[in-house]
């Protein structure tokens, strides 16, 4: 059985079926991404108090310039099909691939420096802050025994670890804590405060959908490009419509860098 | 809506916030970002004005 409407636009939609459905899966796309920002507004309007300056701006705009460039190889992949150039399109859609890798590799490594990012409160009411050097072998917090190195500072007050804008030259020094001065550790992740589970959250599910997207172009690029030799025209409708899902992915991205990483 | 149509969407919003990434840069007193984000800015309307005229003939919808 053949499946209609794959090429030529369905009468009573004017378009072909799959561009139909990618726009119905990208509205429900909307609405979740839409109610995690609203989540997000509500949760940052109902806070006390927010962090500012927690994520490296640099690393998010490189992360934008990356994905804003992967936007363009998309439609330039899209294009080479519609002028029947595959080779080009081999070319451009290798480099979205190349740079999905960029983006999600740049994300790991800001996860990972989250993650080994440690606030610990001390006995006398002191907070160490930085990034964990080592734990001797014997540190155990259960047991009180050991010591644990950070590369950051110590503070007398918590406030002045959450707003990190006007702290331009923050002196950082390795600290070594004893376990039983320890009141409690805890790492930067989702846990560690509301921000931080809204950001992990948000980004976590962006970073599965670049990834789910690569797996697709990684399909089209290799096994899937067989089409190509059979029906061209179907092959160029299905990188249009990876290419929505793709560009959907940036515009989120463009949405979370400013309320993220700027505000 | 086309790949096209969508991509015009992306760079016009790409556009607004190297903009809005400028001025926010520039108020938090890092000039080299803001410049950049101008510069930035402006590659994108460029790009933006040269896909439109080479796409021309693909349909919208």
């Amino acid at each position: 059985m053949e499946i209609p409407y794959t090429v030529q636009p369905r009468p009573d939609t004017g378009i072909y079926n799959a561009k139909v459905g990618i726009w119905l899966f990208l509205a429900s796309e909307v609405m979740l991404f839409g109610g995690l920002f609203s989540g997000y507004v509500l949760l940052r309007v109902g806070a006390d108090q927010w962090p500012h300056g927690w994520l490296d701006v640099r690393f998010g705009t490189l992360n934008t310039i990356i994905l804003a460039l992967s936007a363009i190889t998309t439609l330039l992949a899209w294009a080479a099909c519609k002028v029947g150039h595959f080779g080009k399109f081999k070319f451009f859609h290798a480099c979205t691939l190349l740079l999905a890798l960029s983006f999600l590799s740049v994300k790991m490594y800001e996860y990972h420096d989250k993650w080994i990012h440690y606030e610990i409160k001390l006995a006398d009411g002191t907070f160490a802050d930085g990034h964990l050097v080592e734990k001797s072998a014997d540190f155990d917090l259960a047991q009180k025994t050991g010591t644990v190195t950070l590369h950051g500072r110590i503070v007398k007050d918590e406030t002045l670890l959450y707003d990190l804008r006007s702290q331009k030259n923050i002196e950082l020094k390795e600290v070594t804590v004893n376990a039983s001065d320890i009141v409690k550790m805890e790492n930067y992740g989702p846990w560690h405060n509301t921000f931080l589970a809204i950001y992990f959250t948000l980004t976590g599910l962006h970073a599965l959908h670049i990834l789910g997207g690569s797996i697709v172009i990684g399909y089209l690029w290799g096994p899937g490009s067989k089409m190509w030799k059979k029906d061209p025209e179907r092959f160029t409708n299905r990188i249009e419509v990876s290419g929505l899902f793709w560009h959907f992915v940036d515009l989120v991205w463009i949405f979370l860098f400013p309320v993220l990483y700027l505000t | 809506m086309s790949l096209k149509a969508f991509h015009l969407i992306f760079v016009t919003l790409l556009t607004t916030l190297s903009f809005g990434f400028s001025a926010w840069a520039f108020i938090a007193g890092q000039v080299i970002f803001g410049a950049l984000g101008i510069v930035a800015a402006i590659l994108v309307i460029i790009y933006g004005i040269y896909f439109l005229k080479k796409l021309k003939k693909i349909s919208y919808l």
